[in-house]
């Protein structure tokens, strides 16, 4: 007779396939889980804390940190609310390069997704493809603010850096690569026997639970939801520009693949319209008191991130710093419905599972 | 680099200005920015006439600030008068006027009759219909958030306010994006902003606690969302929700002396 036993297991904080300090108390019974405790807070850096003794300026380097794969959208979000709580013009070429610099971001962060997700399901080489085509919008970046990954590039009221000579043009070759990339992606990865048998029919919700868990982005999307900030509450330029909202019907892993995967290529297509009507001269700063004071009140502010909804909730009471900025982070909403997700799965899911959500851990902690 | 421009000159006397400014956009030309030559060549001329300009600017916005707020004045006088006669509708106006006195809300936009004032005010007699005559505390609408409606609900109805918000058909939401706790130094609030998806609507619903004994009625059984956050909230601003099934720390350690969030925190060990 075997005697079959309970098991306790922890995964991380110290382990690949959670994509940083972020660790899970697993029973598994066999091979199956039957019950999953998330434990966080090994990243946290009390941003929010720190924020209440520095200006709005100084907070930028911190939402840098935050989404470190996505700083650009992080940065719109804290400007953004500071700009709309003071009413501020923002010149129309720094909103163009705004809005540039964050579609890029969000090509660059899903192709980390892709490449890191296929790594965790045992696909070594789509890593290294997409990380050469991200060392490219890295590398853009780079000759813009002289940054890879923590930018610091936005300011209240515009940007802080005009685009270099040519650079507009780089950018324009590059969209007009990245096409050809993700075609050769689709056929290296997307058919895959192997691969869809990993994700097909894993992970799957529907699209009530997904808006009980307050899911945002793909996670929200792959249920059929059709729920894009940038489509539904437009903000910045989006509502200029054509694009789609691709969404999922079946609300499982291979349904959040694919739509990442076509959200890249509708990022290009913002891309390519928006170097199109990109002015060709103007202010990237607008105009500032030197001291950035927002006026008493209270504000929410929320855009698109790669990873979903990211929300700014300012509470000001006139002074240079923030009385209270809390950050909503679409990564810390996304992972609550890992241990309902995980429970009944194989240990084998655990990884599929985890990755197809998506989640930086920076963000998760904050 | 990014030290040099997160020093804002905070406070820097008007005299001091220009050579402050100066100083600046050396720093900023001397940042190495390899590829534009001629960016750099520009930058140290430009800066002295948009100096000027902000500094026109400066008074133009304190002329249009005071005359908006004079027009806000009228505004909320004319609503008073209104209010006599007509109940509800006018207290709110009024309230949303005079409950931010004074602040550059006003100053941004003059004109009384917000878009969302209807949506506002058959909220307020909802939850006074169907939660209780005294549920509303204040009711306002946030205009510098997108003419937000505001609602602040009394602690003791909170729960049946919530559960009205996601049910009920006028409002719907069955998505909460956020909630965040806020220490007012004499009191606590927590501020959830529950979404109608289909009709794109938010609302902005404050609930405020006394500070020594902060409880709040959890609403993890309306929204699953709120699970996660208010762990958080309680972990680093120390407000118990009652109903909640696993309230404990999520950020800090579990043996962590203290609410970080809270003004009056003082770290057991100075040196962390």
């Amino acid at each position: 007779m075997i005697r079959t036993e309970e098991l306790l297991l922890n995964v991380g904080p110290q382990h690949p396939s959670t994509h940083g300090v972020f660790r899970i108390i697993v029973k598994i019974d066999g091979e199956v889980i039957t019950e999953a405790t998330p434990v966080m807070g090994y990243l946290h850096r009390g941003t929010e804390k720190l924020a209440e003794n520095l200006n709005f300026t100084q907070i930028i380097p911190y939402t840098d940190r935050m989404d470190y794969v996505s700083a650009m959208t992080n940065n719109y979000v804290l400007c953004h609310a500071v700009e709309k709580m003071m009413g501020l013009e923002i010149p129309e070429r720094a909103e163009f390069m705004r809005l540039i610099v964050m579609e890029m971001q969000r090509v660059a962060s899903h192709l980390v997704w892709w490449g890191t997700y296929l790594l965790d399901i045992g696909a070594l080489s789509p890593f290294l493809y997409a990380f050469s085509d991200r060392e490219r919008i890295l590398g853009l970046f780079n000759e813009l603010c002289g940054a890879r990954l923590t930018y610091n590039y936005m300011r209240v009221g515009g940007v802080k850096w005009d685009a270099p000579d040519g650079w507009i043009d780089r950018v324009r070759t590059f969209v007009k690569d990245m096409y050809n990339r993700l075609d050769e992606y689709h056929n290296l990865v997307s058919g895959n026997e192997i691969f869809l048998s990993r994700i097909k029919g894993i992970g799957q919700y529907d699209a009530q639970t997904a808006i009980d868990y307050g899911l945002s982005g793909a996670n929200l999307r792959c249920t059929g939801v059709q729920w894009d900030l940038r489509k539904a509450e437009p903000y910045s330029l989006y509502d200029r520009f054509q694009f789609d909202v691709p969404v999922g019907k079946n609300g499982d892993c291979f349904d959040r693949y694919e739509i990442r995967m076509a959200e890249i290529t509708q990022s290009l297509r913002i891309l390519e319209q928006a170097l199109e009507q990109f002015p060709g001269e103007g202010e990237t700063m607008g105009k500032v008191p030197r001291v950035i004071r927002p006026p008493a009140g209270e504000i929410y502010v929320r855009i698109e991130s790669p990873r979903g909804e990211i929300g700014c909730h300012i509470v000001s009471k006139g002074k240079a710093e923030p009385y209270r900025l809390k950050f909503r982070r679409p990564s810390f909403v996304n992972l609550q419905i890992l241990p309902k997700l995980l429970v009944g799965e194989s240990m084998t899911n655990l990884v599929t599972i985890l990755g197809g959500i998506d989640i930086v851990l920076g963000e998760v902690d904050c | 680099m990014s030290e040099e421009n997160n020093r804002e000159p905070e406070g820097t006397p008007a005299s001091a200005d220009p050579a402050a400014e100066s100083k600046d956009t050396a720093s900023e030309a001397a940042a190495p920015k390899e590829p534009a030559p001629s960016a750099a060549d520009e930058a140290p001329a430009p800066p002295p006439a948009r100096r000027v300009e902000t500094d026109e600017e400066k008074a133009a916005r304190r002329k249009a600030a005071l005359e908006a707020r004079e027009a806000a004045k009228a505004a909320a006088a004319q609503a008073a008068a209104q209010a006599a006669q007509a109940g509800t509708e006018g207290r709110a106006a009024a309230k949303a006027a005079d409950g931010e006195g004074g602040s550059s809300e006003e100053e941004q936009s003059p004109k009384p009759p917000s878009p969302s004032q209807p949506r506002l005010d058959r909220v307020v007699a909802l939850l006074r219909e169907l939660v209780s005559e005294d549920a509303v505390e204040e009711a306002y609408i946030n205009e510098a958030n997108d003419h937000l409606p505001t609602i602040v609900v009394k602690n003791e109805h909170w729960l049946k306010a919530a559960q009205l918000f996601r049910s009920h058909e006028e409002m719907n939401c069955g998505y909460l994006r956020n909630l965040s706790g806020v220490d007012y130094e004499t009191y606590m609030e927590v501020v959830y902003y529950p979404l109608n998806m289909d009709r794109r609507e938010t609302y902005c619903l404050k609930v405020r606690s006394d500070r020594e004994q902060p409880s709040i009625d959890s609403v993890t059984p309306i929204w699953e969302t709120a699970n996660w956050n208010e762990r958080e909230v309680y972990d680093l601003l120390g407000i118990e929700f009652p109903g909640h099934p696993d309230l404990r720390r999520i950020m800090m350690p579990d043996d962590w002396v203290g609410h970080p969030l809270r003004k009056d925190y003082v770290p057991l060990d100075p040196e962390v």
